[in-house]
């Protein structure tokens, strides 16, 4: 097991150089220019060594090796020097965002609370909506409980939150008038009163995501109840005379879970990657948000770095959700 | 004399009791038990057909520019506000440029589903191609498999975003706006939804290309490609059928969504998830802009999403016969 997780995070780190080379070409192709804010009155020479000054001017290697020393080596240090208040990044060029002229890595920090206190809270809330949904649609399967729940979860694979977001702002800001349509991010919490502002405002786009998570879930739980339900170790439990609520809820759920969790540790990088939609539709300011504008601003670095840290997030937990597998499963061998 | 002995009972050969029953018609039987899942047909078949036939039917120009019809609200608003501007002219009314809504929302429809579809088939190509290759020849299956596993650690939507934002301008100028945008649009979606369609066969095709007649295949000289085509590929058209119902229902939701966030097709070209997001900023006064074409949208998805349920019950010869 510990040379299988080491192998493959060894194996982890060419993979993620490849997939940053491949959005920086990718980059290097964008017919975006920086200087595009630029007044037509500067002078060419101006502008070519504001050109330089981004580090634009070199060629497409020396730049990738300038971010890939600045991600991997400055950045740390910076991080260390935060930690430990030492000063080993003093003066040492970072990643810097060519639209607001400062750390990339700054402005993200900034933007996860948000995206956290979001997306984060829904997939919570999803996990407990969905789970008990999936155990009890398995379990009385082509109930009408299993139905409605069947239909419910289509509904949320099937209804995109573009829709669903602005449809929730008709019915709850505009006709009843319960939640704020715009969630606001400089909104301090207190006391009790600005604590429920907060929950009001934190209300519809969690809904909005965690429709869409629970239906995944509670998929995911329902058919890996019903594939154990059917098992031999079942009726044993059962004729040893074990109530129905121990083996449920043990024996079944317990066997049921292993697939469930490792779908639940792949969604997570989803959590840190914002949703880009909801996030726009409730303008909430978090990761999501980031990502477009910065893409809209054609800002290379900062685009460069949010779509490497998904990259890192997914291969992460893509790897954690393999560990995970084989540690929950004695079945699953790994060597 | 043999035939004057009657042969024992049980090496009878009897007539079989029943005609035999060929697969498809099984799967269809099955299939048609799934009430969702003809539902889902019954709309989704409904929906192409208005697509593909409405226009012509109400043959208003989705793009023509009526100002003094502007803001009109749809017919039925009539009922409950008399007020309301209606028109039978204008049956779904019209958007803040006069444009009609019915024939907006029907041309809408033929872009989204045609890119669904031409999204769907290319993925579903680039899928089949990718695992049997991976499956059947072994020497290619680490590195096909390793760029799979590639293509799915990327993030998709950040990518599409960028994609598109990166080759729109070329291939504008290559084929037209329209054109342009619509062969981003499908190429960006079928590459990035290919991996679990190749996942799949790749397995499925491991498991096949062990059986006996996949054997017998070979030793009577057939050629690889031919054992491909005439005996594998038959073998894992099921799992294939399953994934393109649901690679239809994704390729129809990431099309809206670019829409919606702006880099779709260009501006005057009304899809569904173009029309919801120009609607977003009036939705207070005109709530029925957003809610047509999102409930086309998730209707459509909602159909495919029952149609690729029912599939997958009806393909699978486990649940099938109970």
């Amino acid at each position: 097991m510990l040379t299988y997780a080491i192998r493959r995070l060894i194996l982890s780190i060419p993979t993620l150089l490849f997939i940053s080379f491949v959005i920086f070409m990718l980059l290097q192709l964008a017919p975006g220019d920086p200087m595009a804010q630029v007044p037509l009155t500067v002078p060419p020479e101006v502008k070519q060594k504001m050109r330089e000054a981004l580090g634009v001017g070199q060629p497409p290697l020396v730049q990738y090796w300038k971010w890939l020393v600045q991600v991997f080596w400055i950045e740390p240090q910076v991080l260390i020097d935060y930690l430990f208040g030492t000063d080993f990044s003093e003066g040492k060029q970072r990643v810097i965002s060519w639209q607001t002229r400062s750390p990339v890595m700054d402005i993200v920090i900034q933007r996860i609370p948000q995206t956290l206190s979001v997306v984060g809270v829904a997939y919570v809330v999803a996990i407990l909506i969905a789970i008990p949904i999936g155990i009890y649609s398995a379990y009385r399967q082509y109930s009408v409980f299993d139905q409605a729940g069947t239909f419910v979860t289509m509904i949320g694979f099937s209804v995109p939150p573009f829709f669903t977001g602005p449809l929730l702002i008709v019915i709850f800001s505009v006709q009843l008038g319960w939640f704020p349509s715009i969630y606001d991010t400089t909104h301090v919490v207190t006391d009790w009163a600005s604590f429920k502002l907060q929950l009001q405002q934190m209300i519809m786009p969690v809904m909005v995501l965690a429709l869409q998570i629970t239906a995944q879930l509670s998929r995911y739980m329902r058919a890996s109840m019903l594939d154990n339900l059917g098992q031999d170790y079942v009726r044993t439990a059962r004729a040893k005379g074990l109530s129905e609520s121990i083996v449920v809820l043990q024996h079944v759920l317990r066997n049921s879970m292993i697939p469930v969790v490792t779908v639940i540790a792949l969604g997570i990088p989803s959590i840190f990657g914002g949703a880009i939609i909801t996030e726009n539709v409730f303008k909430v300011n978090g990761i999501g948000q980031l990502l477009l504008t910065w893409l809209f601003a054609n800002d290379l670095p900062g685009v460069m770095t949010l779509t490497f840290i998904f990259a890192v997030l997914i291969v992460l937990f893509n790897l954690i959700a393999d560990i995970l597998y084989g540690l929950l499963d004695p079945r699953i061998r790994y060597d | 004399m043999t035939d004057t002995i009657a042969p024992i009972e049980a090496l009878q050969d009897k007539e079989p009791q029943k005609p035999p029953r060929s697969r498809s018609k099984d799967v269809w039987d099955q299939f048609r038990k799934h009430k969702g899942a003809m539902f889902g047909l019954f709309f989704l078949v409904l929906i192409t057909l208005a697509v593909l036939v409405g226009p012509f039917l109400w043959d208003a120009d989705p793009q023509k520019i009526d100002i003094r019809n502007k803001n009109m609200r749809p017919i039925y608003t009539a009922i409950w506000d008399s007020t309301a501007k209606v028109g039978w002219h204008k049956p779904l009314g019209s958007d803040q440029l006069g444009r009609d809504q019915l024939a907006q929302l029907l041309s809408g429809g033929r872009a989204s589903m045609a890119v669904g579809w031409a999204a769907m088939i290319l993925s579903l190509f680039i899928g089949t191609a990718i695992g049997v290759a991976a499956g059947f020849y072994k020497k290619l299956d680490g590195l096909l498999m390793r760029t799979t596993d590639l293509f799915l650690a990327l993030p998709v939507l950040p990518l599409l975003l960028l994609a598109v934002t990166l080759f729109r301008q070329p291939l504008r100028a290559n084929f037209g706006p329209e054109g342009g945008m619509f062969i981003l649009i499908v190429t960006i979606i079928a590459i990035t939804s290919w991996m679990p369609t190749a996942r799949i066969v790749r397995g499925d095709i491991l498991a096949i290309k062990e059986r006996e007649f996949v054997l017998a295949a070979h030793s009577i000289g057939t050629v690889p490609g031919k054992v491909i085509r005439r005996h594998l590929l038959p073998n894992v058209l099921s799992p294939i059928l399953v994934s393109a119902a649901l690679g239809l229902a994704t390729a129809i939701i990431t099309e809206s969504a670019l829409s919606f966030l702006g880099v779709g097709f260009p501006s005057d070209f009304p899809t569904w998830g173009k029309m919801l997001a120009d609607a977003v900023v009036r939705m207070e006064e005109y709530p029925e802009r957003v809610l047509l074409p999102g409930i086309a949208i998730s209707l459509t998805v909602l159909s495919v999403n029952y149609l690729g349920d029912g599939l997958r019950d009806a393909l699978d010869p486990r649940i099938r016969g109970r």
